[in-house]
């Protein structure tokens, strides 16, 4: 019962709107939203590349789509949405092997996470779209 | 410190498994594919079409896609079970998610082998 009072008088705040969260944080739900848009778009993502693959006809549908200046945009989030899921994934299997867990290091691994994965999306955007 | 001894069925072990063996399987392939985009530079409907012709290259495609399906699966139940409470949304959710899936799988095969 002394430790259930205890609990009780501990701050708590389930604000969303005046959470700070620390950046390994703010990786985590990134990587949680990341994974959900990528799931949610599957069915555009599996059609684009139907076209791509079917006749020239489609082929040329599939161009044209992708040459959008507003797809393009969409599709360059898209790839850094994956660059991120798939860098911060890499960081989540190390922590799984007891590699970086320490709180000086799971910051600077997410910090690297944030950079690398962006740095990625700017070269493969500017390879692929651009 | 929690001095816990698991013992049981260890339920939830081959999904963590799985999340995490499909996670490497589309890792691998993601760095093949961008070799390969990279190396090839398809600008035709002919290359793009030829990158995917090769036997080993739908292989390991088709592989990509069936990783991504299960993990996919296994990330997106656990968001259902983390914010869908009322167990017959949750439920439904739940089908809806794997039905769907199941049928990407499928239409995964169809653009793979009919190209």
């Amino acid at each position: 019962m002394a430790e259930m009072a205890i609990k009780k008088k501990r701050p708590k705040n389930l604000d969303i709107m005046t959470i700070r969260l620390p950046l390994p944080g703010i990786l985590s739900i990134l990587h949680r939203i990341s994974g959900a848009v990528i799931f949610l778009l599957l069915p555009v993502l599996l059609w684009l590349f139907q076209s791509s693959l079917t006749s020239p006809e489609t082929f040329a549908t599939f161009k044209s789509v992708v040459g959008n200046p507003l797809v393009k945009i969409v599709l360059l989030g898209l790839i850094w949405l994956y660059m991120h899921h798939f860098c911060a994934g890499i960081r989540y299997l190390l922590l799984d092997l007891h590699k970086g867990v320490d709180l000086a290091s799971a910051r600077l691994s997410s910090k690297i996470v944030f950079v690398v994965s962006i740095a990625l999306t700017l070269i493969i955007g500017a390879k692929v779209l651009w | 410190m929690v001095n816990r001894i698991v013992v049981g069925a260890h339920y939830g072990l081959k999904d963590w498994i799985i999340q995490r063996a499909t996670a490497i399987i589309m890792a691998i392939y993601t760095v093949i594919f961008l070799a390969v985009v990279g190396a090839v530079s398809p600008n035709s409907f002919e290359a793009w079409r030829g990158i995917f012709a090769g036997g080993f290259m739908k292989f390991i495609t088709f592989l990509f896609f069936v990783s991504l399906f299960y993990h996919a699966w296994i990330g997106v139940r656990d968001i259902w079970m983390d914010y869908a409470k009322p167990d017959g949304l949750r439920l439904v959710l739940m089908i809806a998610t794997a039905a769907v899936l199941v049928g990407y799988a499928g239409w995964a095969v169809q653009i793979l082998w009919r190209m």
